[in-house]
């Protein structure tokens, strides 16, 4: 019989549980002076490119109710569509935008990103994506951190040839996908089960 | 970094796809609160893209000297905290065996006696006043890193009648692209409470469950101060680009 190639498996997901603040926003939930700020809390600095928006939202369970005990992550390129991280083979990214956020939901349910519209983001082989923000959310309940993707719905030309949402549309979910704008606000609500499920990806 | 070098480099690989055989469903009813939390219809599955390839970096220099060390991260100046003293450490790596450097890794847990310190948190043991229970690092070129703590006791919780949480510590990870990004728990060698805990049989393969069993490791235990487990991670690897100028990911 042939020897199985030597690749490792990836280390299993556990549920981040109901104590995730403490390990991902130890400052907002009493854990003073460990560090002196939470990370993600800001992702914008003075002199950002781009046009100001806030994103906000909620995580809503099969029966309805507001997830109140998540923590929400999001990952975006600048307004140029170049992401911030090492791995990034563009060169010119705005200095002022980390493109990462973290938030733990408010009492109310809610998170509020105060971010940049991103630029569209070129697909290797050719082609570009329509503007989106990467969502990860994890919380109780949550066996394997849940990732999807919000789309703009005032991008409605470039969501058309979007081809993460040309797969969303083949199965009639494409708009679970769009959050919707208006002025400067962009509401996403999160639906984890339920008539409007949210696409989540697997990716 | 040279810019001129930079405009040239090839686009990072993309990852090797998830087994999912090696996480659990998202719907697992044995766990209850993942019941209502778990969507139902399939995921929709693609190849990385820049926006997987990519992911935030963080740097060594926003570490404070006692990040890691959770027996006086929150403790007053000159107490520790309570508990039995350990150190945790290991290595960061890929599907490929490939140390991964700057990984940020948090980690939280309970108290000596099971308690965590959180608002929503209603079980008797009591809190310590020198515990907070939360820490952070990153790991370095060979992609290691380690924390001191004291051993977290185990726990009761509302799920079944009589279910009791094994020893624990959460892991949080960001690897170098953000489909890498994973939260787990570890486990203590020899923890009988382990083959009966709810939230571990989520996971289905008993070799899986293995990999989130830290091994006591005498070789690193220091002599009457603190005993040493090993825990290794494995993250996402990356495929090969081949027909590139430059090879990543292997």
């Amino acid at each position: 019989m042939s020897k199985p190639l030597d690749y490792l498996k990836e280390t299993p997901s556990q549920t981040a549980g109901p104590y995730v603040h403490i390990g991902m926003t130890p400052n907002e939930y009493d854990i003073n002076g460990v560090i002196p700020e939470d990370l993600g809390l800001r992702v914008v600095s003075d002199g950002v490119k781009g046009e100001r928006i806030n994103v906000k939202g909620r995580v809503i369970d099969g029966g309805g109710n507001p997830v109140a005990d998540c923590v929400v992550e999001i990952w975006q390129a600048d307004a140029n569509g170049i992401y911030n991280s090492p791995m990034e083979h563009r060169s010119g990214v705005d200095p002022n935008f980390s493109g990462w956020g973290r938030q733990p939901v408010g009492s109310n349910g809610e998170f509020a990103f105060d971010t940049i519209k991103p630029g569209p983001v070129p697909v290797a082989g050719g082609g570009v994506m329509a503007p989106h923000i990467t969502f990860w959310i994890v919380a109780r309940g949550i066996n394997v951190g849940l990732q999807t993707r919000m789309y703009f719905s005032d991008e409605e030309e470039a969501n058309k040839t979007d081809p993460v949402l040309a797969k969303a549309r083949m199965i009639a979910r494409e708009k679970t996908l769009i959050g919707q704008r208006d002025g400067n606000i962009v509401t996403f609500d999160i639906y984890l089960q339920g008539e409007n499920e949210t696409v989540f990806l697997d990716v | 970094m040279n810019d001129r070098l930079s405009n040239s480099r090839a686009e990072a690989g993309a990852f090797i796809e998830r087994d999912h055989s090696q996480h659990p469903p998202a719907f697992a009813p044995g766990y209850k609160s993942s019941v209502l939390r778990a969507p139902k219809q399939s995921l929709i599955s693609f190849a990385s893209t820049l926006s997987e390839k990519t992911g935030p970096a963080f740097g060594h220099n926003m570490l404070g000297e006692y990040d890691n060390d959770l027996i006086i991260n929150y403790a007053k100046p000159g107490e520790e905290a309570i508990g039995q003293r350990i150190v945790v450490h290991g290595r960061v790596i890929d599907q490929n065996a490939k140390p991964v450097p700057n990984v940020l890794v948090e980690f939280w847990q309970a108290n000596a006696g099971g308690r965590y310190r959180h608002k929503r948190e209603g079980y008797r043991a009591p809190l310590d006043p020198n515990f907070g229970g939360f820490g952070r690092t990153i790991t370095d070129d060979d992609g290691y890193y380690w924390l001191r703590t004291i051993k977290p006791g185990p726990y009761p919780w509302p799920n079944g009648v009589n279910d009791w949480r094994p020893a624990h510590i959460h892991f949080s990870l960001f690897g170098t692209g953000f489909a890498q990004r994973l939260i787990s728990q570890m486990y203590f060698e020899g923890d009988p409470l382990i083959k009966i805990c709810p939230i571990v049989n989520t996971i289905s393969d008993p070799d899986a469950i293995d990999r989130l069993v830290a091994r006591l490791d005498m070789n690193n235990t220091i002599p009457m101060d603190l005993r040493a487990y090993r825990f290794d991670i494995v993250l996402r690897g990356r495929r090969s680009t081949f027909f590139e100028n430059r090879k990543e990911g292997n």
